[in-house]
């Protein structure tokens, strides 16, 4: 019995949101309160599974799931302390993602179509999260890229098909690249299983240079979605996307699986020392470098709001990057919890542009004079996020420039304390004049186009961006108790760095 | 009993097709369901036949092999058997919504439907030269007649196309036969091995029967009458010609390759049937990117995923075996489910012109998730077949160091999303999705359900590989030779 759950429940977790997905195909458009409680339903009843999966897995088991695709290629489906990170981030923000999303699209065509690859985006999330090696990443990884790009085009304009033809250009031959990687690496090892501390150290291939050209195969692979500069020219304008979809792009589903994979790739597949061994990491910690320098100054030029947080996303995403690349127990930990904290800042930020567009049609830098006193909870919640981005403490995102910053002090990387600071600064110059003109203009006579919103759907927006920031907060302050994520990681990183 | 197994695979269709032509339009139906029925549990104690003892082979009349004919039935012939009866059934779901058998259309369409599946049935059994001469002239005047069936002009004349084309291809292929016999007096495949000597005249004689041959599978460059005749037949009748039809003559340059020339070395011709696949890959995808025309399109790309088959002349070992078998299989399933669906919208909307198809997945919807589940097989995305035969294709490169020829796989696999995602685009997200056409029948449940089928079928292979990987092992002909 014990064993049956153990093998079936990662499997289940995965596919409840595909079901739900299927269901919602098939019901079509007209039943939208069938489609509201179903993508609520299985929103709540993922949370509870990734919790049951989170209780067991304290208990010390392993549940995992495993079926031979191909003789020797297994799929495999499991529940590490790594996944279940993950895995709780995206099924808890895809709960308040979802709510967010019934309100912002109440009156917009195509809503069957929208929720339905809504709910298989976040079944590829949860297969990235849980998969137990390297091929069962690739196939949901692909399917994240199948899933999202309907939503990136949902709007059908001319602008949108555009960036959709873009973003299957990068991911697309960024697969292609992946794959052949994939290919390579197999056939060198066979197909081996994510295992902490990385399953090709033990090995010793004496193929130092087939490993390095596949790792940066595999770093091109996932480079792509976690939009490592010069790769990451597709993410800015799928902007286009409605906001819900923009905000789990940003925060759970395409960039995060990207800097998910490069974790997994750095610490599972090859490992620490191999990684420090064949001189990987700090090439890869200088381009993760360039890339939030980069997007820091090209966020400065945006004068569009969502533009602006695009090019933050660029930036920020790279602190992950940046903290494994490094090395090392604290930047580790400094790159995992920036996973999270990243994710519930910036779904914040977008949570809030997308209120502002929706109430007031406000989507530029400059039509934000005054909309505090309009919008004073939406403008509380973007502050929190911005505030956050910029590190200020007790803010969650502090916490992961700390971490950063004293890892690569740790081991001797002394530049890269360079790095943070002027991040910092350029994200408080990029941010700061956002929040002046929120709370410090006067509000304009008409704003550029005011709709009516019903009370019920601001309250869902509204409330989903304040929920979202309290959280961003709460993990910030209260990151030294047992099951903040910070502990989480911080046990996570132990078994990395024994 | 096996013997009568395999007699009713080939003879049950025959008698169908007489008793069509003769019994009552009424009575139609019901022959039809009579003879198709049986055919899949027919092949199922082959399946265990073969499954045990790896082959099985009779002798037509009694008269063995070098003077007599005989049937040879083994794991390869086996899974194209199974793939065929497959897509009769389904294929033939669809095809009965649009042609009625009781109908006047439906009495032209059927019996050449049913001589189409007794040739392909006797083609993948015979083991002998000239008797697989007759049964691809079956095969392909059967075709030939289907197109035709479309009946408007550009159908007509892809046809007679077609048939001269083919025509010429096959008194290419008889004039090899012909030279085969004249230097190994025995015309049987599995036996012409060790009687024919590699010399002038054999190599001449097997070039005769490659270019042949080459022709009706419609190999790059030799390809030029596949897009208008596939793209211009009824929707059932492209998803047949795409799935199989062209696909038997492959399987006869298979036989001959790699069991009657089994020993001989070629690498220098492998290489060039391999380029030429390269180019077809190459090529046919990128018109399959420029067509104004939803059938076109998947016509071109049958052009360039045929190109595929031809990649294990060279890399030659039993992955490379096994990958494109198996994506034989695959691109059968998710082809024949693409032409259906290209078919249905036809149908429904009176044009598939691309830019006349916006806003579609909302007016029907059933046949655009086939299409969008058939192309992720096509685009070799996982979880699907397609996913499965291209991983194949690139370890087998992989294991030989063949790194130009995983990267034309790579390439190909882009090129494939290149254009199918313009083509979802175009039906799903286009700007003018509000300007809908006039004109729109709802196309028969039915029709689109059998395309649904066909394309879950090329998306569960992905998950369902062993028994077909197993198959495919036994059949490789390198595992006997030395």
């Amino acid at each position: 019995m014990m064993d049956q759950l153990m093998f079936w429940l990662p499997l289940v977790t995965v596919l409840v949101s595909a079901v739900a997905g299927i269901v919602i195909f098939v019901a079509g458009e007209r039943h939208q309160r069938l489609r509201t409680w179903l993508n609520i339903a299985a929103a709540l009843l993922k949370l509870l599974l990734v919790g049951l999966i989170g209780l067991l897995v304290m208990a010390g088991n392993v549940p995992e799931f495993r079926v031979a695709l191909l003789p020797g290629l297994d799929l495999v489906l499991r529940a590490d302390g790594l996944s279940l990170l993950f895995a709780t981030l995206s099924a808890l923000l895809w709960l308040v993602t979802t709510i967010y999303a019934i309100a912002y699209l109440e009156h917009s065509p195509n809503r069957a179509r929208f929720f339905g690859f809504f709910s298989l985006c976040v079944t590829s999330t949860m297969g990235i999260a849980m998969a137990g090696n390297l091929l069962t990443f690739f196939i949901f990884y692909e399917l994240l890229t199948l899933t999202t790009w309907p939503l990136v085009v949902h709007t059908g304009s001319a602008a949108a098909i555009a960036s959709g033809r873009t973003y299957l250009r990068y991911t697309l031959t960024g697969s292609a690249l992946f794959l052949i990687g994939l290919i390579w690496l197999y056939g060198l090892t066979g197909g081996q299983d994510f295992i902490a501390g990385g399953s090709l150290a033990d090995l010793d291939l004496n193929q130092n240079w087939s490993l390095k050209i596949i790792f940066w195969l595999l770093v091109i692979g996932m480079g792509v979605k976690a939009a490592l500069v010069p790769l990451h020219r597709w993410l800015p304008l799928a902007m286009v996307a409605p906001a819900p979809v923009s905000a789990l792009l940003h925060a759970v589903a395409v960039v995060k699986a990207g800097a998910f994979g490069l974790v997994r790739l750095i610490e599972d597949v090859f490992g620490p020392s191999l990684v420090a061994d064949l001189g990987l990491g700090l090439p890869l910690a200088v381009l993760a470098s360039i890339t939030i320098v980069y997007g820091s100054v090209l966020a400065l030029y945006q004068d569009d709001i969502k533009k602006r947080l695009a090019f933050s996303t660029v930036s920020q995403v790279s602190y992950i990057t940046l903290g494994v690349a490094i090395g090392g127990p604290v930047a580790t930990i400094g790159g995992l919890i920036h996973l999270v904290h990243q994710g519930l800042m910036k779904i914040t930020l977008f949570f809030c542009a997308g209120i502002f567009a929706n109430f007031l049609g406000v989507k530029k830098i400059e039509q934000l004079d005054g909309i505090g006193r309009r919008l004073p909870w939406t403008s509380a919640s973007f502050t929190v996020g911005a505030l956050g981005m910029i590190g200020l403490p007790p803010i969650s995102g502090f916490i992961s420039k700390w971490y950063l910053g004293a890892g690569a002090v740790a081991v001797g990387q002394h530049w890269v304390i360079g790095v943070l600071v002027a991040s910092t600064l350029l994200n408080a110059a990029y941010f700061l004049p956002l929040l002046k003109r929120i709370w410090l203009q006067p509000p304009p006579e008409q704003w550029p186009a005011e709709h009516r919103i019903s009370r019920l759907e601001s309250a869902a927006m509204v409330g989903s961006s304040i929920t979202t920031a309290t959280v961003a907060v709460a993990v910030g302050l209260l990151a030294g108790f047992p099951l903040s994520p910070l502990s989480w990681v911080t046990g996570i990183v132990t078994e990395y760095f024994p | 009993m096996t013997e009568a197994l395999l007699a009713a695979l080939v003879f049950l269709p025959v008698l169908g097709a007489c008793l069509l032509l003769l019994a009552p339009a009424s009575w139609r139906a019901a022959i039809l369901l009579v003879v198709t029925v049986p055919l899949p549990f027919c092949l199922l104690p082959l399946t265990v036949l073969i499954a045990d003892a790896g082959l099985f082979e009779m002798a037509l009349a009694g008269h063995p092999a070098p003077l007599g004919i005989r049937w040879r039935l083994d794991a390869l012939s086996l899974l194209i058997l199974w793939l065929n009866v497959s897509l009769m059934i389904l294929v033939g779901l669809a095809a009965s919504a649009r042609f009625a058998p009781a109908s006047v259309e439906g009495l032209r369409f059927w019996p050449l439907w049913l001589l189409l599946a007794a040739g392909i049935h006797a083609l993948l059994l015979s083991a002998d030269l000239f008797n697989l001469y007759v049964t691809l002239e079956l095969v392909t005047l059967a075709g030939i007649g289907l197109i035709a069936t479309g009946g408007s002009g550009a159908a007509l004349r892809a046809a007679m196309r077609y048939l001269l084309l083919a025509l010429m291809a096959s008194l290419l292929y008889l004039l090899g036969v012909g030279l085969v016999y004249a230097e190994a007096g025995t015309l049987d495949l599995y036996q012409l091995g060790e009687a024919l000597e590699p010399g002038l005249l054999s190599a001449t004689a097997l070039v005769l029967m490659l270019a042949g041959l080459l022709v009706k599978s419609a190999v790059f460059p030799l390809h030029a009458w596949l897009p208008a005749a596939h793209g211009n037949a009824p929707g059932p009748v492209s998803a047949l010609l795409s799935a199989i039809v062209v696909k038997v003559s492959i399987y006869i340059i298979w036989r001959l390759w790699f069991w009657t020339a089994g020993d001989w070395q070629l690498p220098a011709p492998g290489l060039l049937l391999g380029l030429l696949g390269g180019g077809a890959i190459l090529y046919g995808s990128a018109l399959a990117l420029v067509q104004k025309r939803l059938k076109m399109v998947v016509a071109y790309s049958t052009v360039a995923q045929l190109g595929y088959l031809m990649l294990i002349f060279p890399l030659s070992n039993l992955l490379a075996w096994q990958a494109a078998g198996y994506h034989l299989v695959a691109h059968g399933l998710a082809k024949a489910a693409l032409f259906v669906a290209a078919g249905n919208i036809l149908v429904s909307l009176g044009s598939d012109r691309l830019r006349r198809l916006a806003g579609l997945d909302q007016r029907l919807p059933m046949d655009v998730f086939t299409l969008a589940l058939a192309s992720v097989s096509l685009m070799g995305l996982p979880p699907s077949g397609g996913f499965v035969g291209k991983w194949l294709f690139l370890q087998a490169a992989y294991e030989q160091g063949a790194w130009g020829w995983m990267a034309l796989i790579a390439l190909g696999g882009l090129l494939a999303a290149a254009y199918l995602f313009r083509v979802l685009a175009l039906t799903c997200f286009h700007p003018r999705s509000h300007g809908h056409s006039t004109r729109l029948r709802e196309p028969p449940t039915l029709a689109s359900l059998a395309g649904l089928l066909l394309a879950l079928a090329a998306i569960g292979l992905g998950f369902a590989s062993a028994p077909i990987l197993g198959l495919l092992e036994a059949a490789w002909p390198g595992a006997m030779a030395p």
